[in-house]
């Protein structure tokens, strides 16, 4: 079985082409006539593709995941209950998490922990987001729009736990739109298994 | 004080040597001979900042010399595994001063999710490093930011100092960049 090969015949070649200088001038033309454009034209009819980044900023998509935030509850407090979810799902393992027990006489004593020290090594994250799908709570997210600035000093990438709480998200908000009752509100559950 | 001065003269006797000095920071963050030691996927978005979209030719670091004797800016952008280690010292060390070594992405700035025997934990454990860009990979406005970031140390003529200047926050950091900018 032979293979059929297709011969293409090659287009002629004018005499303006073999002449080399004519097409020459066209291409520079072009190349002028779009440099006019974009320096002295409108700014409607400029074709610049560039994105003059300090002065001029691309919107970011909306689920772009940026540096991280913790989430406040009403009273300010950090949602999270120290579950250590995320720093059990964080491949890079730059979530640092200290947790503590409430005192007797809190509401949430027994029920829940608090983080002591949260600690985010934002140099060693990878942006996957494992640590807000693990969130039980909607405590931690990245929506916050930003991108982790550049920076001399490794120091500077350790956010805290106060750094986290104080950043708010893209809709400029600290509280998150995933609200769930909390212990002593009326539709709460109960903290034990008799609902009490 | 101890500086050596002509005639009590005080600030004007130091005039020429700062202005100089300024000028040849001015001349020096404007005119970054890199050379990208590239080793991983970073490499892509390296590309992308360099390439016209976000063009870094507009700060003045266009050329890539692809040899580190006429380099200034060491790019190391990706994973740099342990047998890379002393390649890497060995390309710093060709590169002649005054040099400065940008630390693109996460791998290269702390080894990332790599937690293993052959990944160097960020190249500051075997070159110093002056600029570390988080990100896995960086945006490249954050590239951006930190070659902003380096120009600004450029023109200062600061080593690295002892005690750690405070920490921007993201929002704010973007506003420095902004105003300088509009500068």
């Amino acid at each position: 079985m032979t293979i059929g090969v297709k011969v293409l015949k090659k287009p002629p070649r004018t005499l303006a082409e073999q002449a080399y200088l004519p097409e020459t001038v066209k291409g520079l033309r072009l190349t002028m006539s779009r440099f006019f454009k974009n320096t002295f034209g409108p700014d409607s009819e400029k074709e610049i593709a560039t994105v003059k980044y300090p002065e001029e900023t691309r919107v970011y998509p909306e689920r772009f995941r940026g540096v991280h935030r913790l989430t406040q509850r009403a009273d300010g407090s950090p949602r999270c209950v120290a579950c250590l979810c995320c720093s059990t799902a964080c491949p890079a393992q730059c979530i640092h998490i200290e947790p503590g027990e409430y005192a007797a006489d809190d509401p949430r004593a027994g029920y829940e922990r608090y983080p002591k020290v949260f600690v985010i090594d934002e140099l060693r994250c990878i942006s996957c987001g494992y640590c807000v799908e693990a969130c039980p709570c909607d405590a931690i997210r990245m929506d916050t729009g930003v991108h982790m600035p550049a920076s001399t000093h490794r120091d500077h990438f350790l956010y805290d736990k106060e750094t986290l709480l104080s950043l708010p998200g893209a809709d400029g908000s600290l509280l998150t739109a995933n609200t769930r009752p909390e212990p002593g509100d009326a539709d709460h559950p109960g903290i034990d298994r008799d609902h009490h | 004080m101890g500086e050596m001065t002509f005639g009590g003269g005080g600030e004007d006797a130091n005039f020429f040597t700062t202005k100089f000095d300024a000028l040849l920071g001015w001349a020096r963050k404007y005119s970054l001979f890199q050379y990208p030691f590239v080793t991983a996927c970073c490499g892509m978005e390296f590309m992308a900042v360099a390439s016209p979209r976000y063009d870094m030719a507009r700060f003045g670091a266009e050329a890539p010399r692809f040899s580190p004797r006429q380099a200034d800016v060491l790019w190391v952008v990706g994973t740099v595994s342990q047998r890379q280690g002393p390649v890497l010292k060995r390309i710093y060390e060709q590169m002649t001063e005054p040099k400065w070594v940008i630390s693109f992405g996460t791998c290269a700035s702390c080894g990332g999710f790599y937690d293993n025997y052959t990944t160097i934990p960020g190249i500051d454990k075997v070159i110093p490093v002056d600029v570390y860009i988080p990100g896995c990979p960086p945006r490249p406005e954050a590239v951006l930011d930190g070659l902003m970031l380096l120009m600004d140390k450029i023109q200062n003529g600061n080593k690295d100092p002892i005690v750690v200047p405070p920490r921007e926050l993201p929002k704010l950091a973007q506003l420095r960049v902004k105003k300088e900018a509009a500068r």
